[in-house]
């Protein structure tokens, strides 16, 4: 009895989670890749053939859409670990009591829907809004110029949406530093520049490789910066996607880009932890 | 030969005798298997129920009797329309409450067709409803999907009244919806050219301004693939009603090299007006009604000018989803605006092609009640031809394509759809 009991007990215990995946993950993708091999239109319906030849004409037609995601989303993150650095260095180093405040100044634009701050930026940065119109007028820039609709707001949006996501995990790294050890370093005869490259930057990077993972994943796939402040220009894939679901009704080709989104994800993401390792990014996970 | 018959047990990969000794078919396996046997036949189970059929046919001659029987009115309807379809005080809507009793829910949820039939299809396909029981939907696409898949409730004309009196005895011919089976019009519309007279220095008279590297970067197009490729069609003086598979792939060249060159600002659902208010493009595809109402309700003077090489006309169309709550009460609507007097407020604001045409005498008594600059303006309604186009009009019009099978349409959807994504 009590033997069935501490044999079940394990499965019992994943239960609840293993459901919960199996409902809102595994099914999911079933049918997302199941759709990805029909073939047929939405009127008639769609029926499973196991059609492939779907992702070689998907991929093909939208390749360029894919490359540019993927070319955004590098240069986010990029960005984003420029100027998150100093932020979360700034207050794990310096910012004394009031390190709860700046966490939840750095949060609070999240109280606010993403999707009306970006609008909110569309507003401001509208070819005669507030910014632009009295610099045009003054003659500082030219009447056709704008930035609405360029790679650039793009960009800026997608950095703007995700600055957190890199500050947090940085944020989390450098704080669980232990000061004694820099101290050290300077008994060493470490000048404050050697410090930080030999001792804090290392001791960061793990935090740094979290947060390449949380924002170069979610920015290349994002489509609601560049649906808001893009143009047709500056499509990116994801956009693609929820147009092949949302506005043709093409099932098979949005799922089929879907997957291939993922894949070419995913292997980017396993390469960049086969380089970067990923021991020291699950102890800092597990703080 | 010298080799031992059993090998030193050191020598021997554990792994090996854990192998042979234990049982073969592991728990993991079996769970992978019945995982995989699964999942194969999960992947084929997962087909998307179709509900139609891609040939058209006529609907059973009990139809609408079937529909109608036993449907009875529950004083409210919920009406999904377009912005920009009417005076923001809706003053019919009041009228119909007040004459009816019927509460009526009017909600503008409609920006683009193709979005619109993708977010209800599967709500029709299960059978459920969609939240509305009038939607006005244009001919084209999607309208069609909506027929061929059983999405529209037949109309019962018995029920319609003022429609039978009132309405433009032309409709009841359209390609689209022979007889009014299953819609009536809201209201017909031209697209056509508007401008910001501020911006754009010289008159504009034709589809080529939309190429003119003067506008460059200041140029909208619809996102909407017929709006879109209509108008590469009549750039290379090609009708696209009698457009062929060749004619698309000539005009989508044409649209490639428009927005290769950088003409193209962006390709805009309904949102245009937004952007040609903001100074964001300075000229674009435009329908004729909303650059009127934008002028009259911010003040604005944009322009809006049927091109020489001619515009579309298109209807947009009331229709009952198949699974309203309330039709009777919808069909009730649809008639109350087949009242002259109705259809003429309605016009008088909307500045759209009436469906009505004893409306336009009905604007001239309007007008006559009025005196200065209104009175001006409302006559100007009555006589305007974006309103009660003439014959000669009409001759400047075109319609769109019409697809004989849906393969045809996927074809041209194809086409044109990466120039708006790419």
């Amino acid at each position: 009895m009590s033997r069935t009991r501490r044999v079940l007990a394990p499965y019992l215990l994943i239960l609840p989670g293993g459901l919960w995946l199996l409902l809102f993950f595994v099914v999911p993708m079933v049918t997302m890749l199941s759709l990805s091999l029909q073939q047929g239109d939405v009127v008639s319906g769609y029926v499973f053939t196991g059609h492939w030849q779907t992702y070689v004409d998907a991929f093909g037609n939208y390749r360029t859409q894919m490359v540019r995601s993927l070319i955004y989303g590098a240069i986010t993150t990029i960005v984003l670990i420029v100027l998150a650095f100093p932020v979360a260095y700034w207050i794990a180093f310096y910012g004394g009591r009031r390190k709860p405040t700046y966490l939840f100044l750095l949060l609070l634009p999240f109280f606010v829907s993403f999707v009306l701050r970006t609008i909110s930026w569309r507003q401001i940065l509208t070819d005669e809004g507030m910014l632009l119109g009295p610099l045009k007028d003054i003659g500082l820039l030219p009447d056709g110029f704008h930035i609405l609709g360029t790679p650039t707001a793009v960009i800026g949006g997608l950095v703007y949406n995700f600055l957190p996501f890199m500050v947090l995990p940085v944020y989390v790294a450098l704080e669980r530093i232990d000061p004694r050890v820099v101290e050290a370093a300077r008994d060493l005869y470490a000048d404050p520049a050697t410090a930080f490259r030999k001792v804090i930057f290392p001791l960061a990077l793990p935090g740094v490789f979290a947060g390449v993972l949380m924002t170069f994943v979610p920015a290349s796939s994002d489509y609601v910066n560049s649906a808001v402040l893009g143009s047709s220009s500056t499509t990116m894939i994801g956009q693609v996607i929820q147009s092949q679901y949302l506005v043709s009704s093409n099932y098979p080709t949005a799922s089929a880009l879907s997957f291939t989104l993922m894949g070419v994800l995913l292997a980017g993401v396993f390469l960049y932890a086969r380089m970067l390792g990923t021991e020291d990014v699950m102890k800092v996970a597990a703080r | 030969m010298n080799q031992p018959l059993t090998p030193d047990p050191a020598l021997i990969n554990p792994a090996l005798i854990r192998g042979m000794t234990q049982r073969r078919l592991g728990r993991r396996d079996a769970l992978r298997l019945s995982g995989l046997s699964a999942f194969a036949m999960a992947l084929a189970a997962c087909g998307v129920k179709g509900t139609g059929t891609t040939t058209p046919s006529a609907p059973a001659p009990d139809a609408v009797a079937k529909f109608w029987a036993g449907k009875t009115s529950n004083g409210k309807v919920d009406f999904a329309n377009w912005p920009l379809y009417m005076d923001p005080k809706q003053p019919e809507l009041k009228k119909f409450t007040a004459a009816t009793g019927v509460k009526v829910n009017y909600q503008e949820v409609i920006q683009e067709m193709g979005p619109w039939f993708a977010k209800v299809q599967p709500q029709l396909a299960a059978g459920q409803s969609i939240g509305y029981d009038l939607m006005v939907i244009t001919n084209g696409i999607q309208f069609k999907q909506f027929v061929d898949s059983g999405f529209l409730a037949p109309l019962d004309h018995s029920k319609l009244p003022n429609y039978v009196a009132n309405a433009d005895k032309s409709y009841a011919n359209s390609a689209y919806d022979k007889g009014n089976v299953y819609s009536i019009p809201w209201t017909s519309g031209i697209t056509g050219i508007a401008y910001d007279p501020k911006k754009v220095s010289r008159p504009i008279t034709k589809l080529a301004d939309l190429w003119d590297p003067a506008f460059k970067g200041k140029v909208g197009m619809y996102s909407d693939t017929q709006e879109l490729g209509n108008f590469g069609l009549m750039a290379l003086g090609i009708d696209p009603a009698k457009s062929t598979p060749d004619d698309w792939r000539r005009a989508a060249a044409k649209l490639k090299e428009q927005k290769s060159a950088g003409m193209v600002r962006n390709y805009y659902d309904q949102s245009y007006v937004d952007a040609l208010g903001k100074g964001e493009v300075w000229i674009t595809q435009a329908w004729s009604g909303d650059i009127f109402q934008k002028n009259v309700s911010d003040g604005t003077d944009f322009k809006f000018v049927i091109p020489e090489e001619g515009g579309t006309i298109w209807t947009d169309n009331f229709a009952i989803p198949i699974t309203a709550q309330n039709p009777l009460d919808a069909i009730k609507l649809m008639d109350f605006f087949y009242e002259v007097e109705n259809a003429a407020t309605l016009a008088e604001y909307i500045n759209y092609v009436c469906p009505v045409p004893a409306a336009q005498e009905q604007i001239k008594k309007d007008a006559a009640k009025l005196s200065g600059d209104d009175k001006a303006s409302m006559e100007a309604i009555a006589a305007s031809p974006l309103v009660f186009p003439a014959a000669s009009d009409y001759a400047k019009l075109h319609y769109y394509t019409d697809f004989a099978t849906a393969a045809e349409q996927q074809e041209y959807q194809s086409i044109f759809e990466p120039i708006v994504l790419a």
